[in-house]
């Protein structure tokens, strides 16, 4: 065997591998609309009938609606919380050099790599201690935390792919910093912008531990499905609002690769992909 | 000369765009972490917090053997969760740099990114789903008549690392992607010209040059999963306990928040002197990126 059909057929092999693994990765996925439009109240095969049933349930299930509205609430403040934390995060770390920068944005990005019970407990810790009632605010503050190094990320790639002339030029011609940042520099990073808001939007949706810990009473998506799981008569409900989640991320996903992409292209830059 | 009297006009500009993230930084998550330290040395009193210091906490967690255990089956489960989790993922990320071509490769990663953005806890009850003992796999054997009694899945480690290693995946694949792709591909090229095999390039260049990546992903695989508090509840059956769900019922159940508190900065030091002996242990590896 020469060098390059030995090559080719190792590449077969890595292929044939890489797509076994996303079926380990879409296993459990594909399983939730296959359980929400079967019509048997147990989770298990055979399959007994087409309903949408649950779907139905869903949309009337008050508990779930109030728990909707409240994740909602939850994860567009801290979208646009940590994003416009993020935006001044990212633009110090990439434009100026000024002491102490290292420690400052590993302090800013250590929830990456908190257990995210750490970060819950400590601040459960705080606010009782200080008498402040849990409410949906705390998990505001909490989940602003979480989100702003995601958003970071991106912003990051967003302005590091700026060049300064441009910001330089604007001034030359007479704008002032205000003026050249909105003008200028900030139609340049809407993309990372959107995309920011999108990804930190989803990761709150979906958290729990924090809500978890610092809600209170009131419930968020996660907390109400986490809730449900004890019963075995609520689960065909949660896999059709599974279902519905997994749809709504898929989508909010694809706008903000959408815009992502759309941001390297008009910075002029080489995609090298992901978001992480 | 004048530079070194005062701070710089830029270093100004930099302080003041860090303000508001490092402030709530520090508002929300230092001064917090520093108040369970605090708090890890105070006395229990009944709903409150008495402000004295006593080791005693910390020599309550230490000497109980049920902490011990959990303690020990948090690290092991998160080791092997890991390891698991880093070599399935290092051919993924292999795969995408060196055989996918540059236009799909943003589709690769999308796909393999899309079902980490899903429902995390879904996701997690769904594989409770699939390994039930009337679950997905189990019936699939049964109809095949392949066995005749369901496997145990549920309740085992095993099973609690499967779904951690499916959660974390592009946790891993990701940093060894970016990693792989920054090799230079004329080094590979040197190494088949001198003569090396495919397989001994690969193990003498590929991989050296990889190894920050494999390390990035695995101290970003192995702190989180350590907190992890969803799947030993739910996969685990509540039997097998990880640290975060004793955390959990110390500070929530039993209301002893110095007692929770000992226990989150004892895991949070683990974790920490983990993460630095197997930082120390890939020194040689990191010292090839400089």
């Amino acid at each position: 065997m020469n060098g390059q059909t030995e090559g080719r057929a190792q590449g077969r092999g890595l292929r044939a591998y890489a797509i076994l693994y996303l079926l380990f990765l879409y296993a459990p996925i594909v399983l939730l609309p296959i359980f929400a439009f079967n019509s048997g109240t147990i989770i298990a095969f055979p399959l007994k009938g087409f309903t949408t049933e649950w779907f139905a349930q869903m949309a009337g299930n008050a508990t779930l609606r109030r728990a909707l509205g409240n994740s909602l609430t939850i994860a567009v403040s801290s979208a646009v919380f940590a994003t416009c934390l993020g935006i001044f995060a990212a633009r110090a770390s990439t434009r100026f050099r000024f002491p102490g920068k290292g420690a400052a944005m590993g302090l800013i990005m250590l929830p990456l790599v908190l257990p995210e019970i750490i970060i819950s407990v400590s601040l459960l810790v705080v606010l009782l201690g200080m008498g402040i009632k849990l409410s949906i605010l705390t998990v505001i503050l909490g989940h602003t935390l979480i989100c702003m190094p995601y958003a970071i990320t991106v912003l990051s790639t967003a302005f590091s792919s700026l060049d300064p002339a441009l910001e330089e030029a604007a001034y030359d011609l007479g704008e002032t910093k205000w003026g050249a940042f909105r003008l200028v520099i900030l139609p340049l990073v809407m993309p990372g912008i959107i995309s920011a808001l999108l990804i930190s939007f989803t990761i709150s949706l979906d958290e729990f531990i924090i809500a978890f810990f610092l809600a209170g009473n009131e419930p968020t998506l996660p907390t109400y499905i986490f809730s449900q799981l004890r019963f075995p008569k609520a689960i065909p409900m949660i896999m059709a609002l599974g279902t519905v989640l997994v749809a709504l991320s898929i989508v909010l996903l694809a706008i903000a690769e959408y815009f992502r992409r759309r941001g390297i292209a008009r910075a002029g830059l080489k995609d090298t992909g992901g978001f992480l | 000369m004048m530079r070194r009297a005062g701070i710089s006009s830029e270093a100004r500009q930099g302080l003041t765009m860090i303000a508001p993230p490092f402030g709530y930084a520090l508002l929300l998550l230092a001064a917090p972490l520093a108040t369970i330290v605090a708090y890890s040395f105070f006395k229990d009193g009944y709903l409150t917090v008495i402000r004295e210091f006593t080791l005693e906490n910390y020599r309550a967690v230490w000497a109980d053997p049920i902490f011990h255990r959990i303690m020990v089956r948090s690290l092991v489960v998160s080791a092997l969760v890991t390891l698991v989790t880093v070599v399935l993922a290092f051919p993924v990320a292999y795969f995408l740099s060196f055989v996918v071509s540059p236009q799909r490769k943003s589709l690769w990663l999308f796909l393999i990114t899309i079902p980490f953005w899903t429902s995390y806890l879904v996701r997690v009850f769904l594989w409770k789903v699939i390994m039930a003992p009337n679950g997905v796999i189990n019936s699939a054997f049964l109809e095949t008549g392949l066995i005749d009694s369901p496997f145990r899945m549920l309740n085992t480690v095993s099973a609690i690392v499967a779904t951690l290693a499916h959660a974390y995946a592009p946790f891993a694949i990701l940093p060894i992607f970016v990693a792989l792709e920054k090799i230079d591909r004329s080094l590979l090229e040197a190494g088949r010209d001198l003569g090396e095999t495919r397989l001994m390039t690969f193990w003498r260049v590929t991989l050296p040059l990889a190894m920050p990546g494999v390390i990035a992903a695995v101290l970003i695989v192995f702190i989180p999963t350590i907190g992890d508090y969803v799947t030993p509840t739910l996969i685990g059956g509540g039997k097998i306990p990880m640290i975060a769900n004793m955390i959990q019922s110390q500070m929530l159940d039993q209301d002893n928040r110095p007692m929770g508190s000992a226990l989150a900065v004892t895991a949070m030091l683990l974790v920490a002197i983990c993460a630095l002996v197997f930082l120390l242990l890939n020194r040689r590896f990191l010292r090839v990126r400089q």
